[in-house]
């Protein structure tokens, strides 16, 4: 049973968990904000700043290449925020402009790479496609340091994270600096992003960041159980995925993503109160009151 | 740089190669303009993500890989995607964004356990599905009718002439719908089919363009030239031909613009990359709603509000028979470079003077274009209090803002109504109406 638990897949273990508890807790922001498809933007726009910083540095250097692309993300931020203020075009919109063109970019400079003397070039394509079971100790060590870090800043302003999450202007109504709060979750999610990159890739970074998130809100109406729930989704589908791929013999990210999917299933059919299910029977029970005369049976609806 | 004579094979094959770029970029273009009316944007990279999974079985089910099959295997799986999405957002709580989001990562995932499960070695390279190969399309081709020509075309030929026919037939329609499904739906028709419809050419268009440009570039095609397209016109038919225009002329600047530097790069990597770069010539430069457009009019209008606040304050000062006084109207929430400029102006058009203290002094032509704005003020101030029962502390900073707007119709118009009233509500008298009072702006 316990062969697959090797040095090194506890080391990858290790990494997904605190990778699926960070970005469920980030991903529940992103999903209440209506924004859950800018992880996915994020996580394409970052592809020109890792090869630009491959073609800086010259090798596979896992802390620049982490770097460039929280840079290009930055920037993918910073001309959706401008489009949104200064142009007519809608949220969605720039979300695919940016998504694109930058993938665009990052697709010529690989390009690029591909025809230069450099070594390690391998190492570019783990960050598209992801490639868990290639994560080292050093890895990660980053990821901890920053899952925990962004862990500990949503557990210090929870307050202010909640209240701009469900009314911002509310939030700015009582003085709260509403956009900076707004920025900072932004700046979490792309920090998430660029931490997942190594570990799932690109394509299905945005997976970690929705599933997890829009599953939980099945379970509860509260945000902190939705954070718990989130994160306890993230760390179940990466530890179950992991385990998966390793035996079976896949890939590993899309494992993972499968596993959060089933739960999004069961979440969807049995969560009480929400779930389809639970619905359903709560639609029979009200048809057969109403349908039935008041005193024959059933007490009267309070 | 040396000249060297294009062989034919090279000609031919930049022309299939262009070809093959254009068609699909065109066809994704136009339907793209659709998705982004209806906001539905993200709805392209739903799709081309979540088709995976079709074309993957349909190589699995007829062991070909190129095939018609694909091509409705991929169709299925889009709509499927899209409507999994939809009845998702619509029974559960969950919203329209989280909903696209989960359907299509989970079906590519499926896609890709699929592809790296069963079809390892088949020709299927991960690399051609998600960055496409346009270098290689034109070499991979066929005999049809007796031609020679690449493979690809056909299908991306059908492709365009599915669309352009959707569009000719369903042109009212499509227009109702992008712009008011709700008044579509109450004159009697469903909104829904042409929207499936809809769904399903992109759908097509985003396969059949796979090939060529990859599935993540697809979203450039589809959503770019579209974006571009609607900053530089407001009507839909002109759009369609901006974004057409746009697509075909990335395809043609992205293949010729491939070896710069004397590397050979990714050509639907640099499609993208120009589609990128005349979306943001359309956001500074577009002609209505262009950031240079709208600066040039925001700097006219405060332009012309200094130039008649500074008349006005003039005006005032001569009335009150003032001496001294600051011409830096800080309150009146301008800058001091556009208040000096105004000033400058001013004096070129002969408005302005400047006396013997060297302090600046109304002309004749001036004093009259004060008193204009002066009239205006006072007036509104005086209809604000009369008919609209703003207390008289409160009508100055509206009228402040009014003044610049008010027309000689409508000065007059104000002045019948209140029948040619003496004194707005602060005492102060209001200036009679001249025979040909000419706002600044029309200087």
């Amino acid at each position: 049973m316990s062969e697959w638990l090797t040095y090194n897949s506890l080391i990858v273990l290790q990494g997904v968990t605190l990778l699926g508890a960070c970005s469920g807790v980030i991903g529940c922001f992103a999903v209440l904000r209506r924004r859950s498809l800018v992880g996915d933007a994020l996580a394409h726009s970052s592809l020109p700043g890792v090869c630009l910083a491959f073609l800086l540095v010259g090798e596979k250097h896992f802390w620049a290449m982490l770097l460039g692309a929280f840079l290009a993300g930055l920037i993918g931020l910073g001309i959706m925020a401008a489009l949104k203020r200064w142009t007519r075009i809608k949220e969605d919109a720039s979300i695919a402009i940016i998504l694109s063109t930058f993938f665009g970019a990052g697709v010529v400079l690989r390009s690029l790479i591909q025809q230069m003397p450099l070594s390690g070039r391998s190492g570019l394509d783990s960050f598209i496609f992801g490639q868990t079971a290639g994560m080292i100790e050093e890895d990660v060590h980053l990821i901890t340091a920053l899952s925990a870090g962004t862990l500990a800043i949503v557990a210090l302003c929870y307050k202010e994270f909640k209240l701009v999450a469900f009314d911002p202007e509310f939030a700015q109504v009582q003085g709260w600096p509403a956009r900076l709060l707004d920025f900072a979750l932004m700046l979490l999610l792309l920090g998430a992003v660029v931490i997942g990159l190594p570990a799932v890739g690109i394509l299905l970074m945005a997976a970690m960041l929705i599933i997890p998130a829009a599953a939980a809100r099945f379970w509860t109406r509260r945000l902190a159980w939705m954070l718990l729930i989130s994160a306890g989704i993230g760390m179940a589908s990466g530890i179950v995925g992991t385990y998966l791929s390793a035996t079976q013999g896949v890939a590993t990210g899309p494992c993972i993503i499968l596993v959060a999917a089933g739960l999004f299933l069961l979440s969807l059919g049995f969560a009480p109160k929400r779930g389809v299910i639970a619905q359903q029977l709560a639609r029979r029970r009200d048809r057969f009151r109403l349908e039935t005369p008041l005193g024959a049976g059933e007490e009267p609806a309070p | 740089m040396t000249l060297i004579a294009p062989t034919s094979t090279e000609l031919h094959q930049a022309f299939w190669t262009i070809a093959v770029a254009s068609v699909c970029s065109i066809s994704c273009a136009l339907l793209g303009c659709f998705l982004l009316l209806k906001r539905m944007s993200m709805l392209g990279d739903a799709i081309g993500h979540g088709v995976l999974p079709g074309i993957v079985l349909a190589v699995l089910l007829t062991g070909q890989i190129t095939s018609v099959y694909i091509l409705v295997g991929a169709m299925v799986f889009g709509l499927v995607t899209a409507i999994l999405a939809e009845t998702l957002s619509a029974s559960t709580s969950v919203t329209e964004d989280a909903s696209l989001g989960v359907v299509y990562t989970s079906l590519f995932a499926v896609g890709v356990i699929l592809l790296s499960k069963y079809l390892r070695f088949a020709h299927i390279d991960l690399d051609c599905v998600f960055l496409g190969l346009l270098e290689v399309v034109p070499l991979n081709t066929a005999d049809f009718f007796g031609l020679e020509i690449p493979r690809a075309i056909p299908t991306m030929l059908l492709m365009l002439f599915l669309t352009l026919a959707f569009l000719g037939f369903f042109w009212k329609e499509l227009t109702i719908v992008a712009f008011d499904p709700a008044l579509a739906q109450s004159m009697g028709f469903s909104p829904r089919l042409v929207n499936y419809l809809l769904i399903a050419l992109v759908a097509g268009s985003t396969v059949s363009a796979f090939e060529a440009v990859g599935l993540i570039l697809v979203l450039a095609v589809l959503i770019v030239p579209a974006a571009t397209a609607y900053l530089l016109t407001d009507r839909l038919g002109p759009m369609l031909g901006w974004a057409a225009l746009s697509a075909f002329s990335a395809s043609v600047l992205g293949y010729l613009l491939r070896n710069i530097g004397g590397y050979s790069l990714d050509i639907s990597g640099m499609v993208a990359v120009i589609l990128g770069l005349q979306f943001v010539l359309a956001v500074l430069f577009a002609p209505r709603h262009g950031l240079a457009a709208q600066g040039w009019r925001n700097f006219h209008l405060s332009l012309r509000i200094a130039q008649e606040d500074i008349l006005a304050t003039l005006y005032r000062a001569e009335e009150a028979s003032v001496k001294t006084y600051s011409l830096a109207l800080k309150d009146h929430g301008l800058s001091t470079w556009v208040v000096w400029l105004a000033h400058h102006k001013l004096v070129r058009l002969g408005l302005l003077a400047t006396s013997a203290a060297g302090l600046p002094v109304l002309t004749e032509e001036g004093r009259r274009l004060g008193q204009y704005v002066v009239r205006s003020h006072r007036l509104w101030e005086t209809y604000a209090g009369a008919i609209l029962e703003i207390p008289p502390d409160h009508v100055h900073a509206a009228a402040a803002l009014v003044e610049h707007f008010i027309g000689p119709q409508l000065q007059d118009e104000l002045a019948s109504t209140l029948q040619e009233p003496a004194k707005d509500p602060h005492g102060k008298s209001i200036p009679p109406a001249q025979n040909d009072a000419p706002s600044a702006a029309s200087k």
